[in-house]
């Protein structure tokens, strides 16, 4: 037992299960939430809302602004997705939520991230572990790194049981097998004690959302749960992703790069750029007319399944460094519409408003051509 | 494709290449192997751009290895220009290498830290001196950045002052550097951000039209492949399943195999949401170092019989489509060939 501390991972938080390191007993971690003693949700506050999230990183180049005042929010079963690419911060935000930042050189500036209306930022760390793992679970993009590699994946999804719901190691071993024939692992009682790496990159997958699923959490966070697989597991995965939120009704922020999966699955989007929203909508209104010319380039510069197209339209440029922002609207020094006023006022997000001036519900775009941009 | 373009420039014959799987320390004795390819025929003609497309673990990577002569193949034949590159060596071999030329998937591990772009880029004109004459290499350098879309004057920079499609550039620079025919790309733009990607599969178009280069695309994302090649391959454990142009691929595929690859691709459409027909494969690929007799699909493949247990498919036009018309007609390794379209036009 006591080897266990000497376990490669056991400085660094296991994220997923809310535990650190080693489990030195049951009830280390375990401020347990008695489900019928919590608030009566208001049937009006989101399931998560985040408000005016900023995170800061101290580098050697300065500090590096990787969310600048995120807003978003999510509902119970309902999917939102988060699309960005590298650097954008939607990954940080995501980290934001579950309390997994790397403090220092990472530290939130300001916002509030509110839980079925409390807010995370305020609570004391043991209150925090209790709802990490248990009510809000994360998937990772990785698993053969995210899982442990010394420990028989029946041990780590047991350790969900053990360390939040007090049960004994009989017990959770019993609900570990419950938990791999739920994500259809074949011969799931046989393979309970088996390692990580005995498994395949989409069985490894399928046990990381088990392990998010185990305590039937209100909220699950996937950070590209399906970049690492290849395309026919990629579908398996999401499938089984879709389905089992549907029969738990759990809210999902799916962050992603990939505008395909995106629009397989999600219900809402928010597209990001260099630390801020710069569109919101319902997906299949995103898609049919995009409100910013971030959205409208990504769309165009991506290949097509249906037919072979002539060249791809390129955004110019690269995003921008994070240390060094560029003024008024991020996007302005790649965006074809871009005049004197992009460089000097940044562009809150507009609603975004139909032919009939009527605001249409949960689009919004961070351009002050918004117009232009949807009818152009 | 020009019509001239018909004569092939590269001829893969029954390319095979088994990694031997050993047992012991000081008595190896061999007790299997990974079957990475196995049977492989395939063309490369001038100035066409082959997409070939599989799985992780399907072999394309070794391909790959095989062509640029990185790994001695089990058996088979590499025509290029008519002669066997795999019993050539010394001056031969190194003549044509430099006519063969590759770009690697992860720009951030495929450049030397500690050297400048300008190094980089001239080191093939060290091991090809006739390539450029001492004095020129650095003027032809910064040609070669000005043909990627660098600024010349970033000749003495490192590759870690660049971002990753930025880097690519750098290696597709170093691809050319040789003026080859043949550029084998491995993944070329997987590693990179969406807005990135665009900008390199451009610039690679640009440079195909420009060098009258033929491409060999590797990659696991069908919607670029499609976008880039003019004939398309479907690799499954080591097998090519189906070949063809890019329309019969595409739009009338008859393996099995590549209809459930392409119905499983996400689409950017969510209208298409609903009314998209998805083939929802089911279990692994099986390893390659224990593939299933016959037809190796067949262990996932919902038509599979006993036939396909019993005997290989071969790729050729299937005896059913034999009389079809149109580009329902092509090269499909199944017993049970038959068209289905799971890509809504």
């Amino acid at each position: 037992m006591s080897d266990r501390t000497e376990r490669p991972t056991a400085d660094e938080p296991n994220a997923t299960t809310g535990t650190t390191g080693p489990v030195e007993t049951t009830s280390s971690g375990a401020v347990r939430i008695d489900k019928s003693a919590e608030a009566p949700a208001d049937r009006d506050t989101p399931l998560l809302e985040v408000r005016d999230l900023q995170v800061e990183f101290r580098t050697r180049e300065g500090v590096a602004r990787a969310v600048n005042g995120v807003n978003y929010s999510v509902n119970a079963g309902e999917t939102l997705a988060v699309l960005g690419e590298s650097g954008s911060g939607k990954s940080v935000t995501a980290q934001a939520i579950m309390g997994i930042l790397d403090t220092p050189p990472g530290h939130i500036a300001g916002g509030e991230i509110r839980f079925r209306g409390e807010d995370l930022l305020t609570l004391s760390e043991d209150k925090r572990r209790a709802i990490r793992g248990d009510r809000i679970a994360m998937i990772f993009q990785d698993a053969l790194s995210s899982l442990n590699p010394v420990l028989s994946v029946g041990y780590q999804l047991g350790e969900m049981f053990r360390v939040h719901r007090g049960a004994s190691r009989r017990e959770a071993r019993e609900r570990a097998v419950d938990l791999m024939e739920r994500v259809r692992i074949p011969a799931a009682r046989e393979r309970v004690n088996d390692y990580p790496h005995q498994f395949s990159g989409g069985m490894r997958q399928r046990i990381m959302i088990a392990m998010a699923l185990a305590l039937e959490p209100d909220l699950i966070i996937a950070d590209e749960p399906t970049t690492a697989l290849d395309v026919t597991v990629q579908a398996q995965v999401m499938e089984l992703l879709a389905e089992l939120q549907r029969e738990f009704h759990m809210g999902l922020i799916l962050i992603t790069h990939d505008l395909g999966v995106v629009a397989d699955v999600a219900d809402r989007i928010a597209v990001m750029y260099a630390g801020r929203i710069v569109e919101t909508a319902p997906v299949k209104e995103l898609y049919a007319a995009p409100a910013h010319p971030y959205t409208k380039g990504l769309l165009e510069s991506i290949p097509r399944l249906d037919h072979k197209g002539k060249e791809l339209y390129a955004i110019q440029g690269l995003p921008p460094s994070l240390t060094a922002l560029p003024s008024g609207c991020s996007f302005h020094p790649r965006c074809p519409l871009s005049t004197e006023r992009s460089t000097t006022e940044r562009p809150p997000l507009h609603p975004v408003l139909d032919a009939s001036e009527a605001p249409v519900a949960g689009r919004g775009s961070a351009c002050h051509y918004w117009k232009e941009t949807l009818h152009g | 494709m020009a019509e001239t373009a018909r004569e092939p420039i590269l001829e893969v014959r029954h390319l095979v290449k088994h990694f031997p799987l050993t047992r012991g320390v000081l008595f190896k004795r061999q007790v299997g192997a990974v079957k990475a390819v196995d049977d492989i025929s395939f063309e490369l003609f001038r100035g066409e751009t082959l997409g070939i497309v599989g799985e992780s673990g399907c072999g394309k990577s070794t391909v790959a290895k095989l062509l640029m002569n990185l790994e001695q193949p089990t058996s088979g034949e590499i025509l290029y220009k008519g002669e066997d590159i795999t019993k050539l060596s010394g001056r031969a071999l190194k003549a044509v290498r430099r006519n063969i030329q590759m770009v690697f998937q992860d720009p951030y591990t495929s450049l030397n830290p500690r050297m400048t772009v300008g190094d980089i880029i001239g080191e093939p004109f060290e091991i090809h001196p006739e390539a450029a004459p001492k004095g020129d290499r650095r003027a032809k350098v910064r040609e070669l950045l000005d043909v990627v879309g660098l600024n010349p004057e970033y000749i003495n920079r490192y590759p870690h002052q660049f971002s990753g499609g930025q880097r690519q550039r750098i290696g597709i620079a170093r691809g050319l550097a040789l003026n080859p025919e043949i550029i084998i790309c491995d993944e070329p733009v997987s590693a990179l951000d969406v807005s990135v990607q665009a900008q390199v599969i451009n610039l690679m178009e640009r440079l195909q039209d420009e060098f009258e280069l033929s491409y060999l695309f590797i990659a696991h994302d069908l919607s670029i492949v499609r976008h880039i090649s003019d004939r398309v391959g479907v690799m499954y454990l080591g097998r090519m399943a189906e070949i063809g142009t890019d329309r019969e691929i595409y739009e009338h595929p008859t393996h099995p195999y590549t209809q459930a690859l392409l119905s499983a691709v996400p689409v950017p459409d969510p209208e298409a949401r609903d009314r998209r027909e998805r083939i929802i494969l089911h279990g692994d690929v099986p390893s390659p170092a224990n593939p299933p007799s016959g037809c190796r699909f067949r262990t996932r493949c919902w038509k599979a019989e006993q036939r396909c247990a019993d005997e290989t498919p071969l790729l050729a036009v299937p005896e059913v489509l034999r009389d079809a018309e149109g580009p329902v007609r092509h090269p499909s390794a199944c017993h049970f060939a038959e068209e289905r379209t799971v890509v809504p036009a």
